[in-house]
């Protein structure tokens, strides 16, 4: 069987399967469709949270990023997993004690002002919307590429299947959806990688694999470091060049933003315990580290591979695959000296050959000739990867609209039945609006997830935080952190970044801070501010501190209850 | 409960997180990017070890200090008798 029919085979028995999941667990009550009655396992929440967690650009971009920045991709390694242990050891046991379904329902309450609530609800809308546009975009890509079809109706498929469960199962539907997404995911990423560090290291755990010899006994990365440096590149290992304060910044906002997004925080108001809550967290990174330490060990095997391949190799001897993806033109080779041989130099002037980081995960069981099915389970891994990221996304955007906006504000009256009904409305509506973003995406969508993590950073966070740490901060505080630290971050990446039509140039940046990790800073403004009001107005009111009392310890949590 | 003793458990509780969060931060921005240079002398196999703290050992790190956090909740929990029936 030939690598067409394999992928049609291997997608059209996951998303059987994933339908299948999705009417068996099919949500009869608002508590089922917001948090899954609370009722989810803590094993079963970390994996659904994991399946969340890592979405189309984990999953596909990557590894291909880290390869192409060596050392200095530990950023992304270290900024989308330590934000777990902020969020296990300061927010997740409070906020399930809390008990409530959102964040804005949190920072409304604490806070004791409909205005805090409507900030931080604007907010999260806003986050969660334009990081599922993203994923939109990415469900798009991965379906066009796969099924060999034009990108808008690979867009559209992913439409159809995305609103088919999200809308029928609500949070229950899909935490079992994710449960199975996460399975074949981390399937679909590691056999490749398991394959792959055999071959070239003798090893059958890539993460021990990539700091192993290789036939000539030669350690792996000391052969890589070589071939980096011969072709004018940096040492891959070496953090000689980098730029030490914007790793930190960026590093810092990332983990900051990763506990600060709403996406991510509902989850842990889906089991039934705060100690569930704690462990859950665990488990969510224990999955993500799975992939997390394997795509590293990916980067240096696909990076060697690559130099070894197309390195000073005449263009005529290049490998099949390199013909394909050049058809896609995520590859792309400009013979500058005509001497028909491929130059892929550091130096920008004599470099010949353009990749696409996008192509490392997906070509790479091609480089290394592995069989058809695997490279047909590594397309089905992707479209779990993007499917499963964007239904926790849109289910958020749901949920605010029908929970915080109509239930809390315009319709305090609304039946049960009326909730989940304009809850499964807003989230056919979201899907529709976030596919359609996507279908045509302002050019700006990547710059914007940097903005999204960095109004987490910046908003949330220290809102959560000082709301369970701080029993003397009240509303003047927090909503005027919230607000300096939103106008701050906004501002900055607005002006900072070209793509979004602002003027200002890297000389302008401060401490030499980029827009990505400025969040950090955000997040210390917003502290202060806060802090700083606090102290200066009227503490907050009894009946509020002892609530905060209350969530600190875990006596007493019952189910997600209504108001 | 006395406020006395939910006092002495929420101090214990803070205790945990300041020593759980210097190793979290030792780890990831200590040893994988301001010392990293330095670290990246040693050999840990075929690796510097300041690129394996930053690419896999903080990593480890992370997922260890949250099971160390929740063993040592639980027994506090019990301990104080503020845990769930």
């Amino acid at each position: 069987m030939g690598i067409q029919t394999w992928t049609f085979l291997i997608v059209g028995i996951t998303f059987l399967l994933y339908i299948g999941v999705a009417i068996w667990a099919k949500a009869g009550s608002t508590k089922e469709f917001y948090v899954a009655g609370g009722g989810v396992s803590p094993l079963a929440n970390g994996m659904a949270t994991a399946a969340d967690w890592m979405s189309a650009a984990s999953y596909l971009s990557m590894a291909g990023l880290i390869s192409f920045m060596g050392y200095a991709g530990g950023q992304y390694l270290m900024g989308w997993t330590g934000g777990y242990v902020l969020l296990a050891l300061l927010f997740a046991p409070y906020l399930r004690k809390f008990g409530k379904f959102t964040v804005p329902d949190f920072i409304g309450e604490r806070y004791y002002s409909k205005q805090a609530q409507l900030v931080a609800l604007i907010c999260a809308i806003f986050v969660s919307f334009t990081y599922c546009v993203g994923q939109m975009k990415g469900v798009g890509v991965a379906f066009a590429r796969f099924l060999e079809v034009e990108f808008s109706t690979g867009i559209f498929i992913g439409i159809g299947i995305v609103f088919f469960y999200a809308v029928l199962g609500g949070m229950k539907g899909i935490t079992y959806t994710q449960v199975t997404q996460y399975c074949i995911l981390i399937f679909a990423f590691t056999v490749p990688a398991i394959f792959i560090s055999l071959q070239m290291v003798g090893n059958p755990l890539p993460q021990i694999g990539m700091g192993g010899t290789m036939e000539d006994g030669i350690y792996l990365l000391d052969k890589l470091n070589q071939l980096s440096v011969d072709l004018g590149f940096n040492e891959y290992t070496s953090s000689g060049m980098n730029d030490r304060v914007n790793m930190f910044f960026i590093t810092m906002s990332l983990m900051l933003g990763t506990a600060g997004l709403p996406h991510v925080i509902v989850r842990f108001f889906t089991v039934p315990k705060v100690r569930d809550a704690r462990v859950s967290a665990g488990y969510a990174l224990f999955f993500i580290a799975l992939l997390y330490t394997t795509a590293p060990a990916i980067a240096v095997f696909v990076r060697t591979n690559l130099l070894q391949t197309v390195s000073n190799k005449p263009y005529a001897e290049m490998p099949a695959w390199f013909s394909k993806w050049e058809e896609s033109k995520l590859i792309s080779f400009d013979d500058k000296n005509s001497d028909g041989v491929i130059q892929y130099v550091a130096n920008p002037s004599s470099n010949e050959l353009t990749i696409d980081n996008d192509i490392m995960v997906l070509a790479n069981p091609e480089i290394a000739n592995l069989p058809a099915w695997v490279i047909a389970l590594v397309v089905a891994g992707g479209l779990a990867a993007a499917l499963s990221t964007a239904a926790g996304l849109l289910l958020v955007i749901a949920t605010s609209i029908s929970h915080d906006l109509l239930k809390n504000y315009l319709k305090p009256n609304i039946s049960e039945k009326g909730e989940l009904r304009a809850a499964r409305v807003a989230i056919a509506w979201a899907v529709l609006a976030a596919g359609l973003a996507g279908l045509n995406p302002p050019g700006f969508v990547a710059e914007v997830v940097a903005l999204a993590f960095g109004l987490a950073a910046s908003s949330f966070f220290p809102a959560i935080i000082l709301g369970i740490f701080d029993k003397r901060m009240n509303r003047q505080g927090a909503i005027s952190g919230m607000i300096v630290g939103i106008v701050f971050t906004t501002i900055y990446i607005w002006y900072f970044k070209p793509q979004l039509g602002g003027i200002g140039t890297p000389e302008g940046y401060w401490f030499g801070i980029k827009p990505e990790g400025i969040g950090t800073l955000g997040m210390l403004i917003n502290l202060a501010v806060a802090v700083v009001v606090s102290r200066l107005t009227p503490p907050p009111p009894v009946d509020v501190q002892n609530m905060v009392e209350n969530i600190r310890i875990p006596r007493g949590a019952g189910a997600a209850i209504e108001h | 409960m006395k406020n006395k003793t939910l006092d002495q458990y929420w101090n214990c509780n803070l205790r945990y997180l300041v020593i759980l969060l210097s190793i979290w931060f030792m780890c990831s921005y200590g040893f994988g990017i301001l010392f990293a240079d330095s670290l990246n002398q040693i050999k840990l196999g075929g690796f510097p070890l300041g690129f394996w703290f930053s690419q896999q050992g903080s990593i480890y790190v992370f997922v260890l200090l949250i099971f160390i956090y929740v063993y040592l909740m639980n027994r506090l929990d019990q301990e104080f008798d503020v845990d769930e029936k």
